[in-house]
């Protein structure tokens, strides 16, 4: 534990560090949220999509006209219907030098370039009669040949998907750090792998949703969207449709789910805005199941190439790194389908000592649904490919893995410290994290266990992955390359008359707690009971400007803003409180709804006697007295780029080597991530990030054949966990405050998917090492463990 | 046969009469007919469990039931059971262990822990995984709903509830 | 419609012809309409029709109506006593909701490949009723299930029970399953019966599913079986087993891969015949 000098956190009744269960999941219990699907407008109209079914196509002809004369049905459009009423946008960002993108419509051109691309749109009295009508459209389709393969699309014969860009690559970048090449030379042992990341999908179980009602009458449009960032999708609908700034606000209530796939703008959505401004009237659209398996963005299709030398001693001396990703037809906007990748060559192997690092990204087109960020953006991949050559690395020399992590894990008091690819690190503890996880886990004892088990022909595997993790991102990761993406948050408090605090914060809430998070927070600066406190988010008319949440952000700057906003609050009470109790507002403290005696804890007045002191009462205040019982406060990171944190995960398998099947016994996680306002929903933000790596270990792969068809569409098809094959995951913190804040938060919702994928990979070849077997694809599959066992 | 069907039968313990088309399956009529939002379609193929309501007494998805079938039928949802008091520790339980995170999957989770606990009152935590297995939760990781659930069965066998 | 009768189904099938589907437990039909893969003009509702779903003892054995749901199945006594390899089976079939309305006769008339009850009727030499205008024919399991997703019934006809003979004294049973997830489709499966003895394997029935178009009896493996010591028949069994099965490949496994886990489930199976599973 960390000492820092006593702050607001530490306030007596300080909710921080509490696990206070969140005041706004009662509702989500009874079956009273509020989802866009669930609000009703008058004249509400459905919209759907039709599809290409062709990964590659160009579109001849479109005949709507017998579609348009279904009954309820109130508009068919293709592109040209749509022509002009909004500008079309591309997916690049300045600072990622070299990247190329062609422009994206909401419906498709004259050519589609993936399956499920939308191509016309139906907006009808219900989706049921859309759909009828949907299949009344008549599409004169001339097939083009599909390169689904990353490999293949930058082959020098390939043709372009987009010929005036030239070629398929639409990104790549290098980085060679210290003395690469002598290192491999004078190395006692190197080892290389090649790893195959399957592509594969967010899955939300409430899929893609947007309402969009504009009204012509006042030129307003007001936007229901199952979305991550509010003031971001206003910014992007003002750049693309004629629109004032004052006349567009969007609202996020509850959201089903999300985990970075509702933060990208996708062109069946604009489309819904458009057909709203055509039409005059509210369009709602709700992906359905089978086309969210083609129109979601997908994630982490990766080959990469790994090599890594190490001496004898068991001392790594060099990484090499290839990694070559395919990202779809075009990069995503407005945050690019680069950063991925960007992710994985800068992430790998930065947590080790090492300073010789080279690696290679390449970045390409293909005729597949566009890929872009997940939770946890490249880190599931840098930190499998990291980790699975230091198992091998340590096998090479005859070392225990955990030993060789130790020998080479960055010191705990080594920092700040600078990795080879430029991250900059404030102060991690992967060496205590490490100590920590041995030790929670019985390391020795599950050794001992394992070669028992062994003995009876028992496989089990033991797999550790150590990891960093980028959060709280400053202007630098998105905003410099011209994306309105907002690295800073707001937040206002208000007293009510009441003596109760309302919170208006633009960071947003999808289930992991950030409304709880923020009213601890003001309650514990405040002095007031929780209950007292009600949070409003998600409501670009309601909350200051903000980035909203993504990349593990909404404690480190969200909460950062609120601590300050209320700072700012309590001051301004106590200023008020002051000049009604004659006494000086140093000597006054604010504890449970009281204004006390800072020295003596003794009350004075009540705070909701203030607050109509200041609201109703100004007769009784001395003239030169402007009450302000409302403060607002912004907060964006300023010192280093990225708030990294670190962790430590394992993992605890079975494998049935004669199926291949493996059985998940046991999951571990110790994670630092600065200060944690609520240990509850902090850890369950962890388990609930693991399982979505563990999804990606075993089972979630989008399978495609050569001609860009999706082979697996359905929910019976792709394999998302269940309860039943995953295991209890125990968690453990450490705590290193950033001291870059005052709440000295870090994020911690993608830890948990970072290190999951590698824990396993490495437990099932820690299983199978007696067989001389090795599985570097993921998902590992029982076919695949079974061909690298050699029994099939 | 026709394109419309009438229907009389229970929600909630209020009786509701309606003309419903043949194709409107029991989400949609529950959602738009009838206003009860709190039952949800995650994938209408039958497989994610958000859609899983009471019919007679017994689990079923929702989106494989057509309304135009339940003449006669009781049909309880999420809002009923919340209404009823019958899930109040589960809902207590899940509260205070945050077993739910966007709520999306929660009601259908709800009804078939109900149904568990009703059928096995002292489920292991195997049982639990396993009886929840067809109900796909995307946030939680399911151990804190499995520790909610298994606390409640150790309540309601401590209460001598178990018949 | 809601049949009230089966000459009301009778009446249905024979006015709508390819344009009316029976509408049963409707947990493998309505994923099929949902997502817009069939389209028929007509659904014959039967879960009114009476006495389709009852669960009786009948000479010695069993007659289950057409309408039994899973969850009956699985919790019902005379099954557990009379065919417990269907009890065995239950439990893999999806998850309790589907089971709440999935029916023994509608999972039949789907003949899925890689569903459970199909290679369990063939398994225990069930004998499906079946009705139409025509009157009724009995038509053994084994000559039941044709091909993908085909079956013996022809148009105009109905399951309306299935009869399972008396268990042969000291049969056993075993029933394993190879899914990915719990209550997914099988990637393999076996559903086995046998004798046991003198410590020696009598008449055993292997019946694989999630291996072809239909459920396959492997005879040929079961011929290695019969009658030998256990432990040295095994293996010859597993050769065997080549001949029977040439499983195509799916998403899951290749056809190498399948017959390599159809041999595992042989072993294992035969184990727990001779465990005294059952």
């Amino acid at each position: 534990m960390t000492v820092r000098p006593l702050s607001f956190l530490d306030r007596p009744n300080s909710y921080i560090g509490r696990s206070v269960p969140r005041p706004n999941a009662e509702r989500l219990l009874q079956g009273r949220g509020t989802f866009v699907d669930d609000i009703r407008l008058p004249r509400l109209a459905h919209a759907a999509f039709l599809r290409s079914p062709y990964a590659h196509a160009r579109i001849r002809s479109i005949d709507t006209a017998a579609a348009a004369r279904q009954p309820g049905v109130a508009r068919v459009v293709t592109a040209k219907d749509l022509a002009g009423r909004y500008t079309p946008w591309v997916g690049v960002l300045t600072h990622l030098k070299g990247l190329k993108s062609a422009p994206q419509h909401p419906l498709a051109v004259e050519r589609a370039c993936w399956q499920g691309e939308p191509v016309a749109a139906v907006v009808a009295e219900s989706r049921a009669a859309a759909e009828d009508a949907l299949a009344q459209i008549a599409v004169d389709w001339e097939e083009l040949p599909a390169v689904a393969d990353a490999e293949a699309a930058l082959a020098p014969a390939a043709p372009a998907i987009h010929p005036a860009l030239g070629d398929n690559l639409a990104f790549t970048r290098s980085i060679e750090a210290g003395a690469v090449d002598d290192a491999f030379a004078r190395a006692d042992a190197v080892v290389e792998d090649h790893f195959t990341f399957a592509r594969h999908t967010g899955v939300c179980l409430e899929t893609r949703s947007i309402l969009a009602d504009f009204n012509p009458a006042d030129r307003q449009l007001t936007v229901h969207h199952s979305s991550q960032a509010p003031h971001m999708m206003k910014e992007i609908i003002l750049r693309h449709f004629p629109l004032a700034e004052t006349g567009v606000r969007v609202i996020c209530r509850d959201v089903g789910g999300s985990y970075g796939i509702k933060i990208h703008v996708y062109p069946d959505e604009m489309a819904v805005i458009a057909l709203s401004l055509l039409l005059g009237r509210p369009v709602k659209f709700v992906a359905d199941r089978l086309e969210s398996f083609v129109s979601d963005i997908h994630a982490r299709e990766h080959q990469v190439k790994a090599r890594m030398a190490v001496s004898k001693s068991g001392e790594i001396l060099a990484v090499a790194i290839d990694d070559l990703t395919g990202i779809g037809p075009y990069s995503t906007y407005p945050r690019t389908s680069a950063v991925e990748g960007n992710q994985v060559i800068n992430l790998t192997a930065s947590w080790y000592r090492c300073a010789n690092y080279r690696a290679r990204l390449r970045v390409a087109f293909q005729n597949k649904p566009p890929m872009s960020q997940y939770r946890a953006v490249g880190h599931p991949i840098a930190c499998a490919v990291t980790e699975a050559l230091v198992d091998r690395a340590a096998q090479a020399v005859g070392l225990d893995p955990a030993e060789l992590r130790r020998r080479n894990l960055i010191a705990d008091e080594a920092y700040p410290w600078t990795s080879p690819a430029g991250l900059r690190f404030e102060r991690l503890s992967h060496q205590r994290s490490l100590a920590r996880m041995l030790e929670l886990m019985d390391y020795a004892g599950l050794r001992r266990e394992q070669a028992a088990l062994r003995a009876r022909g028992i496989h089990r595997g033991i797999g550790l992955a150590s990891f960093v993790e980028i959060t709280n991102p400053g202007p630098a990761f998105y905003g410099v390359g011209g994306a309105p993406i907002s690295a800073q948050d707001g937040c206002t408090l208000r007293l009510d008359p009441g003596g109760s605090v309302m919170v208006a914060i633009s960071v947003t809430e999808q289930g992991q707690g950030t409304e709880t998070m923020v009213a601890q927070i003001a309650a514990s600066v405040l002095g007031v009971g929780i209950e007292r406190v009600r949070v409003v988010t998600g409501d670009t008319e309601r909350t200051p400007y903000g980035g909203g949440t993504w990349a593990s952000r909404g404690t480190g700057i969200g909460g950062e803003a609120a601590l300050q906003a209320a700072k700012a609050l309590r001051a301004n009470i106590l200023a008020l409180a002051g000049a009604i109790l004659q006494t000086a507002p140093a000597a006054l403290d604010i504890s449970n709804g009281w204004i006390v005696d800072a020295a003596s804890g003794a009350r004075r007045i009540g705070l909701d006697e203030v607050g109509r002191a200041g609201y109703f009462r100004g007769d009784t205040l001395p003239p030169d007295v402007q009450p302000e019982l409302v403060a607002t406060r912004h907060y964006q990171p300023r010192d280093y780029p990225f708030a990294f944190t670190n962790g430590v995960q394992a993992s605890w398998l079975e494998v049935d080597v004669e199926t291949g099947f493996v059985a998940l016994l046991k999951h571990w996680v110790v994670e630092d991530c600065g200060t944690v306002v609520n240990p509850l929903l902090v850890d369950e933000q962890i388990r609930g990030g693991v399982v979505q790596g563990l999804g990606a270990a075993l089972f979630e792969e989008c399978a495609y054949d050569a001609q860009g068809q999706l082979l697996n569409g359905t929910l019976a098809d792709y394999l998302v966990p269940m309860a039943g094959e995953m295991p209890d995951i125990a968690v453990a913190h450490l705590i290193t405050p950033t001291a870059t804040s005052e709440l000295g938060a870090k994020g911690v919702g993608e830890a948990g998917t970072a290190g999951a994928p590698a824990a396993v990979m490495n437990a099932i070849n820690d299983a199978v090492a007696p067989f001389g077997a090795r599985v570097t694809t993921q998902p590992a599959t029982p076919q695949r463990i079974l061909r690298a066992l050699g029994r099939v | 046969m026709s394109e419309a069907v009438d229907i009389r039968l229970t929600v909630n313990g209020e009786a509701v009469a309606r003309r419903v088309p043949a194709r409107q399956n029991l989400v949609d009529f529950l959602r738009e007919e009838l206003g009860l939002t709190g039952t949800r379609a995650g994938c209408e193929h039958g497989v994610c469990g958000a859609c899983t309501v009471r019919v007679d007494g017994a689990a079923v998805r929702a989106c494989l039931v057509f309304a135009a079938q339940l003449d006669g039928a009781r049909v309880e949802t999420i809002e009923g059971l919340s209404e009823s008091g019958e899930i109040v520790d589960l809902q207590a339980a899940f509260h205070a262990r945050n077993a739910l995170q966007c709520g999306f999957c929660t009601a259908g989770i709800l009804v078939a822990a109900a149904e568990l606990l009703r059928d096995m009152p002292r489920p292991s935590r195997a049982d639990i995984r396993d009886h929840l297995s067809g109900n796909y939760c995307r946030c939680t990781g399911y151990h804190a709903i499995v520790d909610a659930v298994e606390t409640v069965a150790r309540q309601r066998g401590a209460a001598g509830n178990t018949p | 419609m809601r049949a009230r009768a089966l000459d009301d189904v009778f009446a249905a099938l024979a006015a709508e012809g390819e344009e009316a589907k029976i509408l049963a437990g409707g947990q493998s039909l309505v994923p099929a309409l949902n997502m817009r893969l069939l389209e028929p003009r007509l659904l014959i509702d039967i879960n009114g029709v009476p006495g389709l779903g009852a669960i009786a003892e009948h000479d010695g054995g069993l007659r289950i109506g057409a309408l039994a749901r899973h969850a009956e199945l699985g919790r019902s006594p005379l099954v557990a006593r009379l065919a417990p390899l269907i009890r065995q089976a239950i439990p893999h079939i999806a998850h309790p909701a589907i089971r709440n309305r999935g029916t023994f006769g509608g999972s039949l008339a789907q003949a899925d490949p890689a569903a459970e009850l199909p290679a369990c009727a063939v398994a225990l030499d069930a004998l499906i009723h079946v009705a139409s205008v025509r009157g009724e024919r009995r038509v053994a399991a084994h000559a039941f299930f044709k091909g993908l997703y085909e079956t013996a019934l022809a148009p105009g006809e109905i399951i309306t029970a299935i009869d399972i003979p008396k268990p042969a004294p000291g049969t056993r049973t075993a029933f394993l399953e190879l899914a990915r997830r719990r209550g997914d489709y099988a990637m393999i499966g076996l559903a086995a019966t046998a004798r046991i003895e003198d410590g020696a394997m009598r008449a055993p029935r292997l019946v694989f599913f999630g291996v072809g178009v239909k459920p396959v009896e492997a005879m040929a493996a079961a011929g290695a079986l019969d009658g030998g010591a256990l432990r040295d028949r095994i293996a010859a069994a597993r050769e065997a087993l080549g001949e029977d099965l040439d499983p195509p490949g799916d998403l899951q496994a290749d056809s190498a891969t399948k017959l390599h886990l159809a041999r595992v489930l042989l072993a294992r199976g035969v184990h727990a015949l001779a465990a005294g599973a059952a």
